[in-house]
């Protein structure tokens, strides 16, 4: 399959960096998946994971908002923190899972739920990707 | 004799001292500097890549009406000001804070401040301007966290029109010998639509370019000031480093010179003495 290249930038690292066949992705219109020669495109993204196909093989990371920017060049992908699924820390995703679930029964602040519901949705974003298996079974690859 | 030899030797001593402590310090900033560069060699190309989409969205979007683009009559600025916590760095805060100075001096009173780091804090506090934020004991391991806390509050009083530009001031790192001030102007975001470059083929924006903008400028904004806050930290490091080491010389230059004149005064001590002795056993004779 014809290939292009792909980087996701965070503040702390170049995440990754490489050709790929294709790239799909959360934006905040919905799923969507990037091929060689997609017309340029910019939008934000939600908390999701993003799944790379790299020679038929397929990585999955977690996203922490950010953009996509499709360009003739390549595309890029912005996003505040990334994470492979074995950098994921389980216990301490299933911790801050359970402390956003209780502050949101407790009801609190208006700020207050807005934070913890996004602190719970990383969290169960975090939970999904460590969890995910490929479409055809094998292991994350790192 | 003009200094006897205790007095030097006891200020050999204290020099040694001295120099034992600003050549700890070097090496603990060396130490830091290490560590602050490899973090500004691994956020470069995140916040080169925020600032390159954000131009290209601009000067493919052309004249964009949105309110952090809009640029109103300035009554009122707010600055970001990125001092250290720690002094002994050689010229590093007193830079900063001249140029800041330089420029709000004569309107003090239309000044807002937002400081990052003790020294900062102390000095405009004391001299009465209206430091309206501070964010201490951050800007040795700056967080992205810390950024977008202190983008979101600038950004807020520019939107509720309670200031109508934001300039952030903080020093760029080149080399570990020289540093430099910058001033920039966040907002409005005019520095950006300045380097026009050419209208790039159409590009999509999903759902529409505003809705792109409202999430790309308080981006880049946040992503600047990271950036800002970690070439600072490295600044801050790398002239410390270089004040202690040139302290270091200096201590050594001095104890040099005090051991040179410790031995001469011990040698003039025992000539004098041996001429006495000398003497006395004439006179026995």
């Amino acid at each position: 399959m014809a290939t292009f290249p792909l980087e996701i930038v965070t503040p702390d690292r170049k995440f990754f960096s490489g050709e790929v066949e294709s790239v799909i992705v959360r934006g905040i219109d919905g799923d969507l998946a990037v091929l060689k020669n997609r017309a340029p495109l910019v939008t934000p993204l939600k908390i999701c994971k993003v799944r790379i196909m790299i020679d038929g093989k397929e990585r999955v990371a977690a996203l922490c908002n950010g953009y996509i920017k499709v360009s003739k060049e390549g595309t890029t992908i912005i996003s505040d923190a990334g994470e492979w699924p074995d950098e994921i820390d389980i216990e301490r995703a299933k911790e801050a899972k359970e402390r956003a679930e209780k502050r949101l029964k407790e009801r609190q602040s208006g700020i207050d739920i807005k934070r913890s519901e996004l602190a719970l949705r990383r969290a169960l974003n975090r939970l999904d990707v460590a969890e995910t298996k490929n479409i055809d079974g094998t292991k994350n690859i790192k | 004799m003009a200094e006897s030899t205790r007095d030097i030797k006891r200020r050999i001593r204290g020099i040694t001292n001295t120099k034992q402590i600003t050549k700890a310090m070097e090496l603990v900033s060396s130490a830091k500097l290490r560590k602050a560069r490899e973090k500004l060699e691994k956020t470069r190309p995140y916040f080169n890549t925020v600032r390159e989409s954000i131009q290209e969205v601009l000067s493919a979007t052309g004249n964009m009406r949105h309110p952090f683009l809009e640029v109103r009559e300035i009554k009122r600025s707010l600055y970001i000001v990125i001092t250290a916590d720690g002094g002994l760095a050689g010229g590093y805060n007193s830079n900063v804070i001249r140029a800041v100075e330089s420029e709000i001096k004569s309107r003090k009173d239309e000044v807002d401040l937002i400081i990052i780091g003790r020294k900062g804090k102390d000095y405009f506090k004391s001299r009465g301007y209206n430091v309206v934020g501070e964010f201490l004991d951050i800007t040795e391991a700056p967080a992205f966290s810390d950024a977008v806390q202190i983008g979101q509050s600038a950004m807020e009083k520019y939107e509720n029109r309670e200031v109508d530009e934001v300039k952030l001031v903080y020093t760029e790192f080149i080399t570990t010998l020289s540093q430099e001030n910058k001033i920039i102007k966040l907002l409005p975001n005019e520095g950006v639509n300045g380097d026009k470059k050419e209208k790039t083929s159409v590009i999509e924006y999903e759902p529409s370019p505003e809705e792109v903008l409202d999430y790309l400028i308080p981006k880049y904004i946040e992503s600047t000031i990271y950036g800002a806050l970690i070439e600072s930290s490295c600044s801050e490091q790398g002239s410390r480093r270089t004040a202690m080491q040139s302290a270091t010389d200096n201590a050594e230059e001095m104890i040099d010179e005090l051991t040179l004149s410790y031995n001469r005064a011990r040698q003039a001590a025992i000539t004098s003495e041996i001429s006495e002795i000398v003497a006395g056993a004439e006179a026995l004779k």
